[in-house]
């Protein structure tokens, strides 16, 4: 028992004086790292999964397609749209889109122009294909189908 | 006044500030999503001009992997129903690694591959005669009808066939393999390796127009 007794000597006070550095660090460090939404979503995104996902290193090169269902229903319908920057747009207007797109990026950097298509897991090849018709009349042939991790089984 | 200032501690009670950097980062994690640009890349064929007609590239039925999805999202790969898609890069693997009338150049690749490869490959002269260029073609058909995520869920499984094909030549995980960048002359020299004459071909299909939209 006289051991135990001994221990009540210690000071038991943890200095806590570094605990808001920590924080701070660890706030510093989510901010820098996350990127804010540039834009609203106006459709539906219910990400699909897969196992076999690769990384693009070059943020600069990717445009972003979103498609889905609308969020408004009684203004869009419930058919799939394409959302491009926060507008949602036709299938005849991606040419007129990755055209700009491609406008606002250096000569070099045009060909390796990557469209991540965002895609709801609940829409339809019709569409998709549609869309992949118009990127190869433009040529813009880089697509990523954006997708989540899934654990392999 | 002057007197008793100088008895006051001088120290800011900084106690509570750990609870204000924690409101500050949770309102952050609360309020941020973090953008991920992960996914499967698939580079599109060039577009087609109406005036000349697609190339005809003679293949042999044996040469091609047929993976079809119809609009209720059910499977027929060559010929066969299937369930489900545990299977099929298993499957994936064995009809690209067949090696059934390799040519020469076939022979060498097939003899630079590591054992656990060769071992895959059945020799089968009803299957793809060998990997290289124009030997062995996945090929992906869809309908307007089927889901994104189906579509996606078979692309995702031949695209896991050829990456641990990749892979086992290079000795590394398939999530290894994945992860390499190219940035470095090591890793590009891996890369380059890992593919040296075993193409992805994949060919993707043109959907059919029933029972879509």
């Amino acid at each position: 028992m006289s051991k135990f007794k001994k221990k009540n000597k210690v000071t038991e006070n943890i200095p806590t004086s570094a605990l808001p550095d920590i924080i701070f660090m660890l706030l510093f460090f989510f901010m820098t790292t996350t990127v804010l939404r540039e834009n609203e979503m106006l459709v539906e995104q219910k990400i699909p999964e897969a196992t076999q996902l690769t990384k693009l290193e070059k943020k600069t090169l990717i445009s972003y397609l979103y498609v889905g269902k609308p969020k408004n229903t009684a203004m869009y319908g419930t058919e799939p749209r394409i959302q491009a920057n926060d507008v949602l747009i036709n299938t005849s207007d991606i040419a007129l889109w990755v055209n700009q797109e491609k406008d606002k990026r250096s000569e070099t950097e045009r060909e390796m122009l990557t469209i991540s298509l965002k895609a709801d897991r609940e829409v339809k090849m019709g569409p998709i294909s549609d869309i992949q018709f118009e990127l190869r009349e433009v040529d813009a042939r880089r697509v990523l189908y954006a997708s989540v991790g899934k654990l392999q089984n | 006044m002057a007197s008793k200032r100088g008895r006051m501690s001088q120290e800011v009670n900084a106690g509570s500030m750990a609870d204000i950097a924690f409101l500050l980062l949770i309102f952050w994690l609360v309020t941020t999503t973090i953008a991920s640009d992960k996914g499967i890349l698939n580079i599109l064929p060039p577009k087609q001009d109406p005036n000349v007609p697609p190339p005809e590239v003679p293949l042999n039925e044996r040469n091609i992997f047929n993976i079809l999805v119809n609009a209720n999202d059910q499977l027929l790969v060559e010929g066969e129903y299937l369930d489900n898609t545990n299977q099929l890069s298993n499957d994936i693997k064995a009809f690209i690694l067949n090696f059934g009338a390799p040519t020469p150049e076939a022979m060498e690749l097939f003899n630079s591959l590591p054992a656990s490869l060769k071992a895959l490959s059945n020799r089968d002269s009803k299957s793809s005669d060998h990997p290289m260029q124009g030997g062995a073609v996945v090929s992906i058909k869809t309908n307007r009808g089927t889901s994104y995520e189906t579509y996606l869920e078979v692309l995702d499984n031949v695209k896991r066939a050829y990456y641990e094909i990749y892979a086992e030549r290079v000795g590394l995980t398939s999530e290894e393999y994945r992860a390499l960048s190219g940035k470095t002359a090591a890793e590009k020299e891996l890369l380059d390796r890992g593919k040296e004459n075993l193409p992805m071909s994949i060919s993707i299909a043109e959907p059919d127009k029933l029972g879509g939209n």
